[in-house]
């Protein structure tokens, strides 16, 4: 079981960026939680600056704009 | 749109777009962080042209800086010239009214964002920042693993940008071309002249109050831009105009709430305005 979260004030990317996270882990038959953030506060201090930002397992692996599918399965089965 | 202008932009678009592939604000803070201040102004408001970031997140951006110890004047130059320098409006400016105009609009709106930034950084107003956003410390910044992309995945980035930009652009270009062809083709050239030509002085700060509030982009105001100039509006005046559309927005300002006081609104506001006002008398004045 991963915990992923998704960082960011919940503009439409963020919500594509959650989406792609179930389809990977769907893929990869992986279970995962997702736990969105979307607090500036948190946000900033995960160190994210430019959203939607994504962490795996506490991990922050990925800032700004959408991630690339291929990555995001790595990320997921490291 | 003609379709040279649409191609003129699609490809500055690509341009901007893989150039700034090899940008993020994690690098523009590193860079940034490390300078003497002064040099910082000028720096950040380049940066803020090539670094990629859109405006839902300029509140995790503009902490990230303050937090670093990046100076609030800096992160303020950095801020101002990301929408007020854009791709988009630069090239409809060049297809559309020519490159001249394009040049002066880059040169005052980079100077504006250097230059209102360095007076903010002398005001100190960071006794005017939230609360919580002062107390803040997020301590050092845990770096993202560098992500590293092959030349043909920074042309996937560039193309992707064009998609992603003309498909959100095209209908505001559509509406302003709708504006200007109504100007063009009702609006008496005596009339223009009477509001915005150049003996008006007091169309310069009309033009930047009406600017504020309007709900567009750099996409839709400069098909009205060329309408007005076309009528004979003064130059000085309609680049008033513009850069009050482009730089000073109601709703980035509302997002911008969440981190800094009305107080400190209010004198960005201020500061950015006097900026534009100067640089629209300035060309009424010299033309």
């Amino acid at each position: 079981m991963k915990t992923v979260k998704v960082f960011g004030p919940g503009c439409k990317r963020c919500a594509a960026a959650e989406t792609m996270i179930h389809e990977a882990a769907d893929n990869l038959g992986l279970e995962v939680e997702i736990e969105k953030v979307t607090d500036a506060r948190s946000i900033a201090m995960a160190g994210v600056m430019s959203t939607p930002g994504i962490a795996v397992d506490g991990k922050l692996v990925h800032a700004g704009g959408l991630p690339d599918a291929g990555k995001l399965e790595s990320w997921l089965s490291a | 749109m003609p379709p040279k202008v649409l191609l003129l932009l699609a490809l500055i678009v690509f341009v901007t777009g893989v150039l700034r592939s090899w940008f993020s604000p994690e690098k523009t803070r590193a860079i940034l962080a490390g300078k003497r201040e002064i040099a910082g102004y000028p720096l950040a408001a380049l940066l803020g042209v090539f670094t990629p970031f859109c405006s839902c997140s300029s509140v995790p951006l503009f902490i990230g800086f303050v937090s670093a110890g990046i100076p609030l004047g800096v992160t303020f130059s950095f801020l101002i010239a990301g929408p007020m320098v854009g791709p988009v409006g630069l090239g409809l400016l060049y297809g559309l009214v020519g490159w001249q105009i394009a040049t002066i609009y880059l040169v005052f709106g980079f100077t504006i964002a250097t230059v209102a930034g360095w007076i903010m950084g002398r005001m100190g107003l960071e006794r005017y920042l939230q609360d919580w956003v002062r107390e803040l410390n997020t301590g050092p910044v845990g770096d993202l693993p560098d992500e590293r992309l092959s030349f043909a995945d920074r042309l996937k980035i560039g193309l992707d940008q064009v998609r992603e930009i003309l498909g959100k652009v095209w209908i505001w270009v559509v509406i302003g071309i709708s504006i200007g062809a109504l100007i063009h083709g009702y609006v008496p050239e005596a009339m223009m002249l009477r509001i915005m030509g150049g003996e008006a002085w007091w169309s310069v700060p009309a033009a930047v109050v009406v600017g504020v509030p309007m709900y567009t982009n750099a996409a839709g105001v400069i098909p009205i831009v060329e309408a007005l100039l076309g009528k004979g509006a003064a130059l000085g005046t309609t680049l008033a105009f513009m850069m009050s559309v482009i730089a000073l927005s109601l709703p980035e300002m509302i997002i911008l709430k969440q981190v800094l006081t009305y107080r400190l609104i209010a004198v960005f506001i201020a500061v950015v305005a006097a900026g534009i006002l100067a640089t629209g008398f300035l060309f009424n004045i010299i033309l």
